[in-house]
């Protein structure tokens, strides 16, 4: 039971990550319909800057003391938001009515511009992000938790709470559900749909650094400040899939059913499957998919797609 | 009465010719000639940058048959280059020093990757009947993993982590003619293995490029796009979704293997891991034809041409260390640890910028271009 709470504190700090990197997916997609494959570079870009902040400027001393990571931060989170939004005004207005597979290709093409930016600018740097939360582990009888985790999956809840809160109760938040209801009835009640999108992309850029920056600190079985951030990013798509490509909720409860059955996998295939291997962990978010999309293509918590002929 | 022109279209017939117009024929035979001139004239190593681009056409063509005609947008690409390249090095006697595999000629194992490729396209092409657009785009991305996966872990075929030598010939023997792809005489002139591997790769083209042409201007093409431009209209009027939609996987995945059989021999050494196999080789393929323009065969040939040999052509041109004039910036430089591009990370970046920069302002790609040069001397005097 011991390796079962281990694995278990492990799967939910990913989980946390995925739901946060799932949230930025179908904020995305319920306000413009297009599934963003440059989310997994929002994540490795908001990591870095984190990282130019802390390390490079050293900024109060660094990503370890609170007044530092908040700064660096919150600065990484306003240019990540910036990026994301200035994207979407840019390029991806100038394709409204334009089929949904160039739009996907254009963010595909987003995706693989950050790696030979991030590798040019900061050239791999050695190690991960500080966090004030350090790498300690809390004990309790047997089960050692890591400090980094809980702190993941506190921040990962207070910014899916605070998303729902503003997602709920807001104006700009109901702007929102009625931009992804129906644009044109959204358009005549005054709402301004341009904004509802710049706005979408902001926060999916937002809640990208939070991922990054956590993963890039320790969080779960993670490999550090790398541009293989964005591969770990991807395997959120299994979790909008399992969730509903249309569900905040649903990113949420998939985010966690992913992270957790990737770490358990982990952990346990390699004693019962010796022949299967620890790398299985990393293909068991797809295989997931593959079941869920052949049984309720839709998600479990998505809106069934009704087609016209 | 006088004979009608004979470039006029007066039937259906007329407008589904291969070569309707002189002006095409003779640039057909134009084209042949090049392609059995140009790799005894060039030396090696502008026949393997030729070479690279006429096996990305191959693989780019089976793509936008999928893709393009059918609008099946698909990210498995690598998958299948990895099948075919495997199948290369375990059959073609690539590992036969270590005692593992067998040494067949060229004919045999290109024709089994064929034949590999089109089961496993048949087995990925039966869950896309049940989804579209977004969706296949995500389970063809997850293919990409897990074939990467299964690469690493299939040791016995693939070499596993140490990676697959590919074979060291390509023969082919027709009763009292042989030929070895890598080591080549031609007219009593040895020529160098990429050299013999352009003859073998652009001739895979002009088969496929063909094949190809001849599937989607003829009835089965026509019901390829009905599928494509909407996909319950199209069964609603008779076309079996089944057979069409699976049909388009089969065939540009068969292609895709033997593109990935090429691809293999081009190597010399294949590892599975995320570099070579990876995602990125798959979107580069989907660069490649947003790039010479969806639906169109010449359009991936012209963007394989200049996605293939862009690397080269960064490191031939670009000078090592380059620095924006006036402000002084570096933008390129061939030390590792300072600032700017290297020239690998810089050719990544041109892809993603081309596939952007495309789609925004030339959706049509370079065929589109082309067409419009076209249309302007057409029409020349006049600007209509």
């Amino acid at each position: 039971m011991t390796k079962f709470f281990n694995l278990l504190q492990d799967g939910l700090a990913l989980g946390a990550v995925y739901a946060l990197v799932a949230l930025g997916f179908v904020v995305i997609y319920r306000a413009t319909g297009v599934i963003n494959f440059a989310q997994g570079g929002l994540v490795v870009f908001g990591a870095f800057l984190v990282y130019q902040a802390q390390f490079t400027w050293d900024w109060f001393g660094g990503g370890s003391t609170w007044p530092g990571f908040i700064a660096s931060a919150l600065f990484a989170i306003v240019c990540v938001a910036a990026v994301g939004a200035a994207f979407e005004a840019l390029v991806l207005r100038r394709m409204i009515g334009q089929p949904i597979f160039a739009i996907i290709l254009i963010t595909i093409g987003l995706f693989l511009l950050v790696e030979p930016i991030t590798t040019t600018v900061w050239h791999n740097p050695a190690g991960g992000i500080e966090t004030p939360f350090g790498l300690q582990r809390i004990t309790i009888s047997d089960v050692r938790i890591l400090q980094v985790n809980i702190a993941t999956v506190v921040l990962g809840a207070l910014v899916l709470g605070g998303f729902f809160l503003l997602f709920q109760y807001t104006k700009a938040g109901i702007a929102m559900r009625a931009t992804a209801v129906d644009q044109e009835a959204a358009l005549a009640q005054g709402i301004s749909v341009r904004r509802v999108f710049a706005l979408s992309w902001a926060i999916a850029g937002a809640v990208a650094v939070v991922a990054g920056m956590m993963l890039a600190g320790g969080a779960g079985p993670a490999p550090g400040l790398s541009v293989s951030l964005a591969v770990i990013a991807l395997r959120a798509f299994p979790a909008i899939i399992l969730g509903g490509l249309d569900s905040p909720g649903g990113a949420v409860v998939g985010g966690l059913t992913i992270g957790v059955a990737e770490v358990m996998a982990k952990g346990y295939i390699p004693d019962r499957f010796p022949a299967l291997g620890a790398e299985f962990g990393d293909i068991v978010p797809y295989l997931i998919m593959l079941i869920i999309l052949l049984v309720r293509p839709f998600g479990l918590f998505g809106t069934r797609e009704v087609r016209r002929v | 009465m006088a004979r009608a022109n004979r470039t006029m279209v007066r039937s259906y017939t007329d407008d589904l010719r291969l070569f309707p117009t002189p002006a095409k024929r003779v640039g057909l035979v134009a084209l042949i000639a090049l392609y059995l001139l140009v790799p005894y004239l060039i030396n090696d190593e502008w026949g393997s940058v030729l070479a690279l681009a006429g096996i990305v056409a191959i693989g780019a063509i089976g793509l936008n048959l999928l893709t393009g005609y059918t609008g099946q947008p698909s990210l498995g690409m690598a998958a299948f280059i990895g099948l075919g390249a495997f199948i290369a090095g375990y059959y073609g006697g690539g590992r036969i020093e270590d005692g593992i595999g067998y040494d067949l000629n060229l004919f045999v194992y290109l024709l089994m990757a064929v034949v590999a490729g089109a089961v496993v396209g048949f087995l990925i092409g039966l869950p896309a009947l049940r989804l579209r657009g977004n969706y296949l785009v995500i389970v063809t991305l997850g293919l990409v993993f897990v074939a990467l996966y299964v690469w690493k872990k299939w040791t016995t075929f693939t070499g596993g982590n140490e990676g697959s030598p590919m074979p060291v010939k390509a023969d082919l023997s027709i009763g009292f003619w042989s030929i070895d792809f890598l080591k080549p005489t031609v007219f009593g002139k040895e020529l160098g293995p990429k050299q013999g591997l352009m003859y073998l790769a652009w001739g895979l083209v002009i088969v496929v490029a063909l094949l190809v042409k001849n599937i989607v201007r003829t009835r089965p093409g026509r019901a390829l796009q009905a599928v494509r431009d909407r996909d319950v209209a199209a069964e609603v009027v008779g076309v079996s979704l089944f057979r069409y939609k699976v049909g388009a996987f089969v065939i540009s995945s068969a292609i895709a293997a033997a593109a990935g059989v090429l691809y293999g021999l081009y190597l010399g050494f294949l590892t599975p891991d995320e570099t070579s196999l990876g995602l990125v080789l798959s979107i580069q393929f989907l660069a490649v034809i947003v790039v010479g323009g969806i639906s169109t065969i010449y359009g991936s040939i012209l963007g394989a041409v200049l996605v293939g040999a862009l690397p080269k052509l960064i490191e031939e041109f670009v000078p090592d260390n380059w620095n924006l004039p006036i402000l002084g910036w570096p933008i390129v430089t061939n030390e590792a640890g300072s600032t700017g591009f290297s020239k690998g990370a810089l050719a990544t970046a041109i892809y993603a910028l081309l596939i952007i920069v495309f789609l925004v302002f030339e959706p049509r790609g370079l065929a589109g271009i082309w067409r419009r040069i076209q249309a302007y001397f057409k029409t020349w005097p006049f600007s209509y």
